[in-house]
């Protein structure tokens, strides 16, 4: 059984360096990638009435779009010789990205610098801070 | 349309001016609508005097209701109420339905109509009127609406509409409808249903609007000098607000409200909880008050009846249990099993009532605030009783006000809306149109005194519960139904713990 790289597709800014990384990894050692977006969530957002009545619709829509990005870049690879898999979840990234790498038994989580410099990224600490701390596996943050 | 924005935009000043430039068109509009609307007003509140207090009907159709379902569901409040927690804390939520509407959601969603000035001046009316006591029978009558709320929001999900594009339209309107339909009686159901949305679109305008921009402007004009006599000026800004939320679809100022409303709830909870503990030794005093007032109350016009209306008719009017309302914010959840929502739904009164108007009601009575006959009442009772012990806290209850006065609004526009739709057909034109209507009467509650009108739109709120009440009897059977199915199933383990 191949090894298996969890590649979290976040920061669409990001994704060209953050998939050519990964799919040279691959490559070298003959891993499976696993591309992964997730749509940040939380079940205990707040909503209006007119909001939660169109929820069904927008997730639908957000999946789509999620999928739109995801889904060309694992065709790629797998055009390209590779093998590559994607999902879109819904839900908080640190954590998801965290569970698929247990689920897969993944050896390695990739992942985009976001770069953002905002005050609540600075005070809580973005996707980047959150993996390193809790990571069950060796985490790789292209730059 | 931006066009359509553009000109509401442009109108609302007009409006505002007219109302400002020409003081009397107040009464005016007064004089000319009270000879109709007073009527219908005096049928829904249509009191009978019991031991020297008014006792309105309604108020007694919504409790005995309450009484009944809490009888034919088995105490479904207390018996289910851990399992409430339970779907609340997300313990059934299929992870492969991760993004869908949560319980947390839906409830909270559904308090943020409910939560607001009821739980502050009604319940400083309601102290002030029935004595210590009231918060006795306000406490039983928030139990036992959990049981209505139960009932409405598991028929508000089962029957709703769900349309191609995957929106949802829900409530009392349609399982009036369909499952009076279901049970041979089409007509009676399709009249309930229209006779509920005109009242709710009436509720929608005036109780769940006019009256909310009214009151907050009340408030606001209390505090700040600067807005004395400039109602119009008031409602234009709230307006323009609850435009670019509902006409606009600016979620950003929604998404803040709702993160501060209940921010606000927590503060307000908190300060009653630290005024509370502040006085500790007084609580066995006020408990026995409490205990003593409902049972032999003194200087309580009406003895023991006259506390326990006025604690039924307060925690009525604050909960909205049996109004139907909530069935609309609830139907929007997507879930497998509608009887998941009527176990969230029974919530809210127990949240709305037992939790929130107890702690104003202990706040009053601890710090001594409610003098009988002393005039001093509703909103000004309670904030005379959070300022005995930090006296900034009048502001922190006026901006509380406001905050709370705008999430009923646009809850309110929704279930206005949702009536609206049923009774137009859907399609955006028709929408906007209610929008802008809506957000004219935003301007209209603040800047005039229309006393009959208002009276009039809150009277409509209580009406939408003669027609839902009358659905919910002849329904109940079918909840019964849902709810054994669903307890079989968690029996059998088909629908189980995901955590």
């Amino acid at each position: 059984m191949s090894d298996i790289l969890i590649v979290g597709v976040h920061n669409p800014a990001h994704v060209s360096r953050t998939v050519d990384f990964a799919v040279s990894q691959a490559k070298k050692s003959g891993a499976e990638l696993h591309f992964v977006q997730v749509i940040e969530w939380s079940p205990y957002s707040f909503h209006t009435a007119e909001e939660l009545a169109e929820r069904h619709k927008r997730r639908d829509q957000e999946i789509e779009r999620a999928l739109a990005i995801v889904k060309p870049i694992a065709d790629k690879v797998n055009a390209s010789g590779g093998t590559a898999t994607c999902e879109v979840r819904h839900g908080h990234a640190g954590e998801i990205l965290c569970e698929i790498a247990k689920n897969k038994k993944a050896t390695q989580i990739v992942i985009g610098r976001t770069g953002s410099s905002s005050l609540t990224q600075r005070l809580l600490g973005g996707l980047a801070i959150t993996l390193a701390q809790i990571s069950p596996v060796p985490l790789t943050i292209v730059p | 349309m931006l066009k359509r924005i553009i000109l509401a935009c442009a109108g609302l000043p007009f409006m505002a001016t007219l109302a400002h430039a020409e003081g009397g068109i107040d009464q005016a509009i007064s004089d000319a609508v009270a000879p109709i609307v007073n009527p219908i007003v005096n049928t829904i509140f249509y009191s009978v005097p019991v031991f020297g207090t008014q006792f309105p009907l309604i108020v007694a159709w919504l409790v005995v209701a309450a009484v009944v379902f809490t009888v034919y569901f088995g105490f479904i409040q207390f018996r289910g109420f851990g399992h409430s927690i339970s779907l609340v804390k997300g313990d059934y939520l299929d992870p492969n339905d991760a993004g869908e509407v949560t319980p947390f959601q839906a409830l909270a969603t559904a308090l943020s109509g409910t939560v607001g000035l009821g739980n502050i001046a009604g319940v400083g009316v309601a102290v002030y009127l029935g004595g210590p006591g009231a918060t006795f029978w306000m406490i039983l009558a928030g139990l036992l609406g959990m049981a209505s709320k139960f009932t409405e929001c598991i028929l508000g999900v089962h029957y709703r509409n769900v349309y191609e594009d995957g929106t949802v339209s829900g409530g009392p309107m349609y399982y009036l409808s369909k499952g009076l339909s279901e049970k041979g009686q089409a007509t009676l159901g399709k009249f309930l249903a229209i006779f509920f949305s005109i009242c709710c679109i009436g509720g929608a305008l005036g109780g769940g609007n006019m009256f909310q921009a009214n009151q907050s402007y009340a408030q606001i004009s209390s505090i700040i000098p600067f807005f004395e006599g400039k109602g119009w000026l008031f409602g234009l800004i709230m307006a323009a607000l609850v435009g670019v939320v509902i006409i606009g679809g600016i979620k950003s100022i929604a998404k803040v409200t709702e993160k501060i409303v209940p921010g606000m709830a927590i503060l307000y909870v908190g300060a009653a909880l630290v005024i509370i503990g502040m006085n500790f030794s007084e609580i066995p005093d006020a408990v026995a008050a409490i205990f003593t007032g409902a049972f032999a109350p003194t200087a309580v016009a009406g003895g023991v009846v006259g506390a326990l209306i006025q604690g039924f008719k307060r925690a009525a009017f604050s909960n909205e249990a049996g109004i139907g309302s909530a069935s609309i914010a609830h139907s929007a959840v997507q879930t497998k099993h509608p009887v998941t929502e009527g176990y969230v739904a029974l919530l809210e009164p127990f949240i709305d009532t037992v939790v929130i108007c107890t702690m104003t009601s202990l706040v009053i009575i601890i710090t001594g605030s409610w003098v009988p006959d002393s005039g001093v009442t509703g909103i000004a009772l309670t904030s005379k009783a959070f300022e005995a012990n930090f006296s900034w806290f009048g502001y922190i209850l006026a901006i509380a006000a406001v905050l709370f006065a705008f999430s009923t609004m646009i809850s309110w526009s929704y279930y206005g809306l949702k009536a609206w739709t049923y009774m137009f057909g859907e399609g955006k034109a028709k929408e906007i149109t209610f929008k802008l209507i809506f957000c004219i009467f935003v301007v209209i509650g603040a800047s005039m005194s229309l006393g009959p009108v208002i009276d009039f739109s809150d009277a409509m709120i209580f009406a939408m519960g003669i027609a839902n009440i009358i659905g919910l009897y002849m329904l109940m059977p079918k909840v019964k139904a849902l709810l054994a199915d669903y307890r079989e199933k968690l029996a059998s383990g088909e629908i189980k713990k995901m955590k």
